[in-house]
């Protein structure tokens, strides 16, 4: 049944909120940030081994835990709770979906258990400077006919480009679009660290120079690649109600302690519909996200519709919930010491992140049919 | 005197010492300016003034900008000396004081800086707890304030403490003069969200002030403080002062942009929206002008409180849309979040290089985000709009008439 959560579901959620609040703490986070990586190894590993998430939604057979979208979605929100510095939507969640539905059974057989164990990590490079997140305006030209090929051009906005071990590029090739496998240390190419908005999340800009790609996809990838890119953005919403939902929580514990003019700020009717407002977006949020993970577990036809309507409504509500969270703690909210202005940050960057709302809800009336007349 | 004799004055001024001049600072030009009375021709004669109307003082600044080409921002690199330390001095200090002060106010020889806030004292800053405690000639002041800007520039500080807690809140504060150089303060960054330090926290431990740099009495510090604050409303200000100028410019060509792979929808959509913050500016600018007018002829009426409110919000929606505007560039932020503490002038949008304009607008828009916050919350400023614009009945106040010390604090 939809929106239905069993024990282990349960269980796994309590167990990564308990892993996160230990080794993710805001003392690591910081440090995390400020680290060229953008994340502690350690911690990754532990991650990988000990909780099996690198491999969350790998399947066994090629070393992963066989989950789907339903404990991703736990585990992304839980991660998007604790404001997780860690390459887990670029490596975890993008590539290996990148891999499985649109790699031939070769490239997936070699590259994903390495992946799932968490031992090397992997980047899509599909956005390029127009519209980067529809893969129709992908431009890059691969050369070559056969298996070896040759990349020059560039890539944008790469999430974690600049430190993953594999590159999976997306060219156009023949009538439709190809993935390739390019080492992270090739011949030809450069990877620039680009300076991000949100400091918990690392960007990278790729220049290829007649760099060698191993073409592993067959065919057409590009309606694998566009079911991957839905499941990221479900992905993506998840992590967003989580953080949404810290923010309340934040806004909602400091107006119960703040005294001001001698009672609790959250007394004030005007802080307390701030946070009941920013309490129904959440909830909304929160529907979209579960809905959308709910769909692509039951393969409902809907499943790509809801995985947009996640991610405009997810988008929005946790940028508005961050912006409240700031504006309740007052002075101290726009303080570099205090957390609001990271969630903030994280919040501003994910609204963009895989396509806008507008872009996203453009998407659902197409989808739905809906027209102005 | 008229305004032409106003005028003449100016003029005579400019013939002893011109802007222009070379080998003339700022410091020498506004400290003579300052002896002809010309710094604030309202003040009494003596202390930068020639006793008129302070409305005059524009016809001053008008004449300067007809002769000099260096022309100097009225409140020049102290502003919080000139917009509210000089009122302060002028309405309360003694006349050695006065003398000492004013004059390197307004050369910006001394930089001054308030101390009123403190991290259980924002919107309720009457509640404050900074001890001021007599001892023989000095008083001796323990606390910490924050959100002072230029504090560690400063010379001056403008500190207001608790030297009664066994009375209402309001009845037991008063007003000191601090020399930011006195053994005990200790000033320290404070690091916002762009990663710079505009603001400082200062910390008192044991710091003496003579008695003679209490001014007004004592428990007389929140009517001293008003006088501050209405100044600082004031400085803020609400609005462009041009048509069409101000933020809503920079988002008008930011939004203009070339953008080949744009829908039409997305055109349509954000050429809608740009116009309708570009209505709201005008209307701000618009409001803000009726508003002075009625001012000066003596029936101001509710337009002039709403300007506050009103720019927090438009300044946050513009910038909010200017990186609606940036589609995926808006990942990217080109500054940084290097922490570092700027010499005492915001960041100015550079002109009219797209790459600088966008920086620019990313910057603005997590610098805007204390603009809802900074000088009153855009809660507050609704309770005041309420409350005593609108006079719709106020919330029971649980700390009315209440000694201080008996009021529950976090």
């Amino acid at each position: 049944m939809i929106f239905e959560f069993s024990d282990e579901h349960e269980e796994l959620r309590r167990t990564l909120r308990g892993f996160f609040e230990r080794e993710a703490d805001e003392a690591a986070l910081r440090e995390q940030m400020a680290s060229e990586a953008g994340f502690r190894p350690a911690v990754w590993t532990r991650m990988a081994e000990e909780l099996g998430l690198a491999g969350l939604i790998v399947s066994e057979e090629l070393g992963g835990a066989g989950f789907g979208p339903v404990e991703l979605a736990i585990a992304m929100e839980e991660m998007g709770r604790a404001l997780l510095c860690a390459p887990y939507l670029s490596s975890a969640v993008l590539a290996t979906s990148a891999l499985e539905l649109a790699a031939h059974e070769r490239a997936r057989k070699e590259l994903l258990p390495a992946l799932a164990s968490g031992r090397r990590r992997a980047a899509l490079a599909f956005s390029e400077r127009e519209r980067p997140f529809e893969l129709e305006a992908i431009a890059l030209e691969a050369a070559g006919s056969g298996e070896a090929c040759a990349l020059t051009g560039e890539k944008q906005y790469v999430l974690d480009g600049a430190t993953a071990d594999d590159l999976l590029v997306v060219a156009r090739a023949g009538a439709g679009l190809a993935l390739f496998h390019v080492p992270g240390d090739a011949r030809g190419l450069a990877r620039e660290p680009l300076p991000p908005l949100d400091p918990t999340r690392k960007l990278a800009r790729l220049r290829f120079e007649s760099t060698p790609a191993m073409r592993i996809s067959e065919g057409d990838a590009a309606p694998g690649l566009q079911r991957a890119l839905d499941r990221a953005c479900a992905a993506l919403a998840a992590e967003q109600v989580g953080g949404a939902q810290r923010c309340l929580d934040m806004a909602v514990g400091y107006a119960k302690q703040r005294l001001q003019f001698g009672r609790p700020i959250g007394s004030y009717q005007a802080i307390k519909h701030q946070c009941a407002d920013m309490l129904l977006e959440v909830e909304f949020a929160r529907s979209a996200a579960y809905y959308a993970a709910f769909a692509a577990r039951d393969a409902e036809p809907d499943a790509a519709v809801a995985a947009s309507i996640a991610k405009s409504q997810c988008s929005e509500a946790y940028v508005a919930a961050a912006k409240r969270n700031l504006q309740i703690h007052g002075g101290m909210g726009f303080t570099w010491e205090h957390s609001a202005h990271l969630y903030l940050k994280r919040a501003t960057a994910s609204a963009v992140l895989f396509g806008t709302p507008e872009e996203h809800r453009r998407r659902v009336a197409a989808a739905v049919g809906i027209a102005a007349g | 005197m008229t305004e032409k004799e106003l005028r003449e004055r100016t003029r005579r001024l400019l013939e002893e010492v011109h802007p222009d001049a070379a080998g003339v600072s700022f410091a020498r030009f506004r400290g003579a300016q300052y002896d002809h009375g010309l710094a604030w021709v309202q003040h009494p004669q003596g202390l930068g003034g020639l006793g008129l109307e302070a409305k005059l003082q524009a016809v001053v600044q008008d004449e300067l900008q007809r002769q000099c080409k260096t022309v100097y921002d009225p409140l020049g690199n102290n502003p919080i000396g000139i917009g509210m330390g000089a009122p302060t001095v002028l309405a309360y200090a003694s006349d050695a004081l006065k003398r000492a002060l004013l004059r390197r106010i307004f050369t910006g020889e001394d930089i001054w800086c308030q101390l009123f806030s403190e991290p259980s004292a924002g919107s309720d800053v009457a509640g404050l707890a900074t001890r001021a405690v007599r001892d023989g000639d000095d008083w001796v002041l323990n606390g910490q304030k924050v959100w002072s800007s230029l504090a560690h520039l400063s010379k001056w500080g403008m500190l207001l403490a608790r030297s009664n807690p066994d009375v209402p809140k309001h009845d037991g504060l008063s007003y000191f003069l601090l020399d930011m150089q006195s053994p005990g303060v200790e000033i320290r960054p404070l690091y916002q969200i762009t990663g710079e330090a505009e603001f400082n926290e200062v910390f008192l431990n044991d710091v003496r002030i003579p008695h003679e740099r209490l001014l007004g009495r004592e428990g007389q510090g929140w009517r001293v403080a008003i006088t501050t604050l209405m100044n600082e409303r004031q400085a803020l200000g609400a609005g462009a002062s041009r048509k069409g100028g101000g933020p809503i410019a920079l988002l008008r060509e930011l939004v203009a942009e070339r953008h080949p792979s744009r829908s039409e929808a997305e055109r349509a959509r954000l050429r809608d929206r740009t116009t309708q913050l570009y209505i709201r500016s005008e209307l701000l600018r618009l409001t803000t002008q009726r508003a002075r007018v009625a001012q000066r002829s003596g029936h101001p009426g509710p337009e002039g409180s709403v300007g506050k409110l009103a720019q927090a919000e438009l300044n946050q929606a513009i910038w909010a849309t200017a990186l609606d505007a940036m589609g995926a560039d808006a990942l990217v932020y080109e500054p940084g979040y290097a922490l570092r503490q700027p010499e005492g002038s915001r960041y100015s949008a550079a002109g009219s290089d797209p790459a600088a304009r966008r920086r620019a607008a990313k910057y603005q828009y997590l610098r805007s985000q204390a603009n809802s916050i900074e000088g009153g919350t855009s809660e507050i400023m609704r309770n005041i709009l309420g409350e005593r614009v609108l006079g719709l009945p106020g919330e029971p106040r649980l700390d009315k008439d209440v000694a201080w010390k008996d009021v529950p604090r976090s």
